[in-house]
């Protein structure tokens, strides 16, 4: 590098200098580059730091995130450009001519060195009392930079009040860093808006519309912005200390159910890879932080998948054979209440394409709280019931005023995996070294069906392992190679699926009641799709206004979070896409181990409809406890 | 607030404020090539008058090479700079020249459209504004086949910024014009490449956008021969502060500000703020440097302190200023803005070490290397001037500087 001129006349002020001798041919060709002094070669418009990250050299970052488009501002990732005047961001500036740069010179070690400490004298609190203490990004960097003293000062009081209004996501403003990830997720990813910066100058903070608080606008809880976040300013609102007092509390018989993806991720908080499942690993583990019962959601997944099944044939009978108009089509999932809200608010005019099977979550909190609590002879008032989800909105759906079908609250509590890893942690007990054990009867066995929930395209595959096997008579193992729906699997954003129907068989006896024959079934075409991540619901939703191919379907699954559950706002932190399919593979591979793979060969489900749901699926018991019904919110805040 | 509405020019001069004929520039372009009208804009090396200096041919230059169905030329009227004042008079006073150099502008490039981006405190000048595009409108310098040139549409609309010293910057204002909030984009991508929704755009100064019909007109190489090798042509300056004649002068780059001190009656001053609020501060003993991109340069802003002011005061003005207007987006400007105000009233108090002071002057050198946009690339300037170049008055004796005596805090 040259050297510093010793009057330099600042830099906003000296002329441009454009150099336009180079000639690139355009996209697919190589760019010749130097990185401290290092030649190599790299795809034209590739990021400086995608550059050097390839080439194993390290740049930190802070607003730079995986999922999310550019912003360049935290300005930590700051490099040397030989030949230009300022430093320049490595995750923005995309290499389209020969260029030298230099990643760790005393100008940029100093600039980094002072955008961490002005950072640091801004964030309030201290990181032992943080709920992201060793999992923060920002104290990462003051790590990595050595920040062993305060050089700009630091607030010794909170700067912001602190927004629970939300059973999902707290707001705790005072730790923002101004990274506005949580923007760009809200706005870009998921295309809801709910955050944004506003006013300006030091006063810049982010914000709901109107300065109202979360619960009050039109969040739908996914809660995508806390796995996104860097530092501890949004977080989920935490159950864990009521939850701990009911365990101690020996008059209360405490359950927890487990839900697939947490038990695919939990794992990473204990310094595992991601990709590895602890099921029967966990199961002990609740036992011993004190879960008196430990329940599995995949039962009630399976029974989603009957009674949502049931209601999309009953659904496409009184519409095709019955000619009933007001069956609404496509059929819409309802077991992720971020999409159920987003629907809510957004779409409110397609209320009635929402299936009005609860979700597995909420299904099993009436079961606990009536079938359970009959078999087992406990009163219903002395059960808390709680749920490990991989979700912030779950909480919010557990207090939905209607859930409480049971007489009392269904759930009591939605406990994140974040939350769940905590509390073992709390109990001293190090996850993965717990043995194996089993779930407790009578909702301990679920069929793979009820496991692949926790992906993107799951429900989907599930139903239609069920739906296809049950109206044709043949085998999902002989429609299916190895009853893997492939077409519905993946993280395309969204994807489409035709099901010819050749033939049909003879309507099995759980359905007879209702349906007499599948023959008006014969040589029809099924058409499904998935979408997850509601900026992609989005586009299906404004395709079926538009009448266009989506509202031809019969059936569309919806998935509020990128990925489906796995990528939950509830799971482990960081997220990206590497992870969120490292977490796919272990909930898929598991899955093929099981013996029973399709829901309505679940014997613990059988059992149910014959003991308890005597009427089957749809019936007048099952519609009383499994199905619940939603609100027209609308995006308009008063 | 009250609104200066009259203008003031005290000086008329040889470029801009020499005579001219409307439309005429417009009819000198058509007959021209595009690569004519560039190559003659190239020879007059005339370069942006906003502040930055960039060469206005090579914009124009990448923008017409550009490929796209939609190009804009936009022009930039958002004149916030503090002590800054000229554009209001060309724009009151010579609209003519601004509006044909857009659409000069606009046939060389191959854009169609034209935006102005006006101050909001100016919307006062809207309705006239409005009625002289009408007025072009009906002698065809606006419209399709201008002057009967077949294919060459140009038509240009006004639109009103809102206050924010930020748009200003040529990528906070198209964020701006686009409807988001005013925040300077990350560059590569240039405007000129990339800009308005995404298009090609040409983002010139009031002042840039009316040189060029003198230039067309006149000739590249006439408006070569003003001012310095460097620093072509002339520039307005807005004098303003402790002189007798404040107002806008058309001087000749190269300038010096001591000519320029004793031309608006300030001879006794002690110092000259040199490019507003985000320019340097100059004391007496450099007066003999010259106004131009060599030495001084400057989008035209001159305030001129007397004997009596308080130059911590000057500088606690300017910080406070930037403290409020930066955009807030990137780190290094929102928070380091407020850390340099910060130092400025620890030195007012006397609580201040001079280890802490160069520690904010090295941030002030971060901030200046690391700041995403020219706000935050600047802030910093009047800091670091100003204490290097007023050591004597500032850290008087009669301020202490707090020591620490290591004693136990209680």
């Amino acid at each position: 590098m040259e050297t510093k001129e010793e009057v330099r006349t600042p830099v906003s002020q000296q002329p441009y200098t454009v150099d336009v001798t180079e000639e690139v041919d355009g996209i697919g060709s190589k760019v010749s580059i130097e990185i401290n002094d290092k030649k190599i070669s790299v795809p034209l418009g590739m990021t400086i730091l995608e550059a050097c990250r390839e080439n194993q050299i390290h740049i930190p970052t802070l607003c730079h995130h995986p999922d999310l488009c550019i912003a360049g501002t935290c300005r930590i990732c700051v490099v040397e450009l030989e030949g230009m005047h300022t430093l320049q961001t490595a995750c923005s500036f995309p290499i389209t001519s020969p260029l030298k740069l230099h990643t760790s010179t005393p100008m940029v070690r100093k600039a980094r060195r002072h955008i961490v400490d002005l950072l640091l004298s801004e964030h309030y609190g201290e990181c032992y009392s943080c709920v992201r203490n060793n999992n923060c990004e920002l104290q990462s960097l003051a790590k990595e930079y050595g920040v062993d003293q305060y050089t700009f000062g630091h607030v010794t009081e909170p700067t912001f009040e602190r927004d629970n209004s939300s059973p999902s996501v707290v707001r705790d403003m005072s730790k923002c860093v101004m990274c506005k990830r949580c923007v760009r997720t809200c706005i870009d990813l998921q295309e809801v808006g709910v955050l944004e910066a506003i006013d300006r100058g030091d006063q810049t903070h982010i914000s709901t519309f109107q300065e109202k608080p979360l619960a009050d606008v039109i969040c739908i809880n996914c809660g995508q912005c806390i796995n996104r976040c860097p530092t501890g300013a949004l977080h989920a609102n935490d159950p864990s200390d009521d939850i701990w007092n009911a365990i101690d509390d020996t008059q209360k018989h405490v359950i927890i159910q487990t839900a697939p993806s947490p038990r695919a991720a939990i794992g990473e908080m204990f310094g595992q890879e991601p990709g590895t499942s602890y099921t029967g690993e966990l199961n002990t583990a609740l036992r011993r932080v004190g879960f008196d019962k430990v329940f599995d959601t995949n039962f009630t997944a399976d029974l989603t998948i009957m009674e949502e099944g049931t209601e999309l044939l009953l659904r496409l009978y009184k519409a095709l054979v019955e000619k009933d108009g007001s069956m609404a089509l496509p059929q819409f999932t309802s077991c992720s209440p971020g999409w159920v809200k987003y629907l809510e608010h957004f779409y409110p005019e397609y209320i009635d394409n929402l299936s009005s099977a609860k979700s597995p979550q909420q299904m099993f909190g009436t079961l606990i709280k009536t079938f359970y609590a009959k078999e087992s002879g406990i009163d219903p008032k002395d059960i808390v019931t709680v749920a490990l989800m991989p979700c912030a909105a779950k909480k919010f759906e557990c207090n939905r005023p209607e859930m409480n079908d049971s007489g009392y609250k269904d759930v009591d509590y939605g406990l994140t995996t974040r939350e769940l890893g905590q509390m073992i942690r709390e109990a001293g007990i190090h996850l993965p070294e717990m043995s194996q054990s089993h779930f407790d009867q009578p909702f301990g066995d679920a069929s793979g069906a009820g496991l692949i929930f926790g992906a993107t395209g799951g429900v989907m595959e599930a139903a239609i392992r069920t739906v296809a096997e049950l109206v044709t008579g043949v085998k999902a193992e002989d429609l299916f190679d190895n009853a893997r729906v492939t077409p519905v699997r993946g993280f395309e954003g969204i994807r489409y699926l035709e099901i010819p129907i050749a033939d049909v068989g003879p309507v099995p006896e759980i359905l007879k009641d209702l349906i007499p024959d599948f023959e008006w079934l014969k040589g029809a075409v099924l058409k499904v799709a998935v979408a997850h991540g509601t900026a992609n619901a989005k586009k299906i939703m404004e395709d079926i206004k538009a009448g266009g191919k989506f509202s031809e379907c019969h059936f569309i699954e919806f998935m509020a979070c990128p990925g489906g559950c796995l990528g939950g706002g509830g799971q482990p932190i960081p997220t990206n896409e590497e992870i969120r399919n490292k977490r796919a593979n272990a909930i898929y591979t598991e899955e093929e181990s099981l013996p029973v793979r399709k829901s309505h060969e679940n014997e613990n489900v059988t059992t149910l409809y014959d003991k308890f749901l005597t009427e089957g699926p749809c019936g007048h018991l099952s519609h009383k406890l499994l199905h619940t019904h939603y609100t027209k919110r609308g995006k308009y805040i008063a | 607030m009250e609104i200066l509405k009259e203008s003031k020019t005290i000086r008329t001069g040889p470029v801009l404020f020499s005579h001219y004929t409307r439309g005429e520039g417009v009819k000198k372009a058509i007959q021209l090539s595009r690569e004519d009208i560039l190559l003659e804009v190239k020879e007059s090396k005339l370069k942006g008058r906003g502040g930055a200096g960039f060469p206005a041919a090579t914009k124009w230059m990448i923008a017409a090479a550009a490929q796209s169905d939609e190009k804009y030329i936009i022009c930039n009227a958002d004149e916030g700079e503090p002590g800054t004042f000229k554009d209001r008079v060309l724009l009151m006073e010579y609209p003519e020249l601004i509006f044909e150099g857009m659409v000069i502008a606009g046939y060389t490039i191959g854009a169609s459209k034209g935006i102005v981006y006006l101050r909001g405190e100016y919307e006062y000048m809207l309705a006239s504004l409005e009625d002289y595009l009408y007025v072009m409108r009906q002698d065809n310098l606006l419209g399709k086949n201008i002057l009967g040139k077949d294919d060459f549409n140009f038509d240009i609309s006004i639109r009103l910024g809102s206050g924010a010293y930020v748009c200003g910057e040529e990528t906070a204002l198209i964020e701006s014009l686009e409807g988001n909030r005013g925040e300077a984009r990350n560059r590569p991508p240039y405007p000129a490449n990339t800009g308005f929704n995404g298009n090609p755009t040409v983002v010139n100064n009031v002042e840039t956008l009316a040189s060029i019909p003198h230039i067309l007109i006149k000739g590249g190489e006439w408006y070569s021969k003003r001012g310095t090798d460097k620093s072509t042509g002339s520039k307005l300056f807005s004098v303003s502060g402790d002189c007798e004649k404040p107002g806008v002068y058309e001087l000749p780059w190269g300038t010096s500000i001591s000519e320029l001190l004793s031309m608006v009656g300030a001879e006794n001053a002690k110092a000259v703020q040199v490019g507003g609020a985000s320019g340097i501060c100059i004391p007496k003993g450099q007066f003999n440097r010259k106004l131009g991109y060599e030495d001084l340069p400057t989008g035209g802003s001159i305030m001129v302190f007397g004997e009596n002011r308080d130059m911590l005061a000057v500088l606690k003005n300017f910080m406070e200023f930037f403290t409020e207007e930066s955009c807030g987006q990137c780190t290094p400007c929102r928070i380091g803005n407020v850390k340099l105000l910060e130092g400025v009233e620890m030195i007012e108090k006397g609580n201040y070490t001079f280890k802490y002071i160069n520690t904010l002057k090295e941030l002030g050198q971060t901030m200046q290397l690391a700041s995403k946009c020219g706000l935050g690339q600047s802030s910093p300037n009047s800091f670091i001037s100003i204490l290097d170049n007023f050591k004597d008055e500032i850290f008087h004796s009669n301020r202490s500087n707090g020591r620490s005596n290591g004693r136990r805090k209680n």
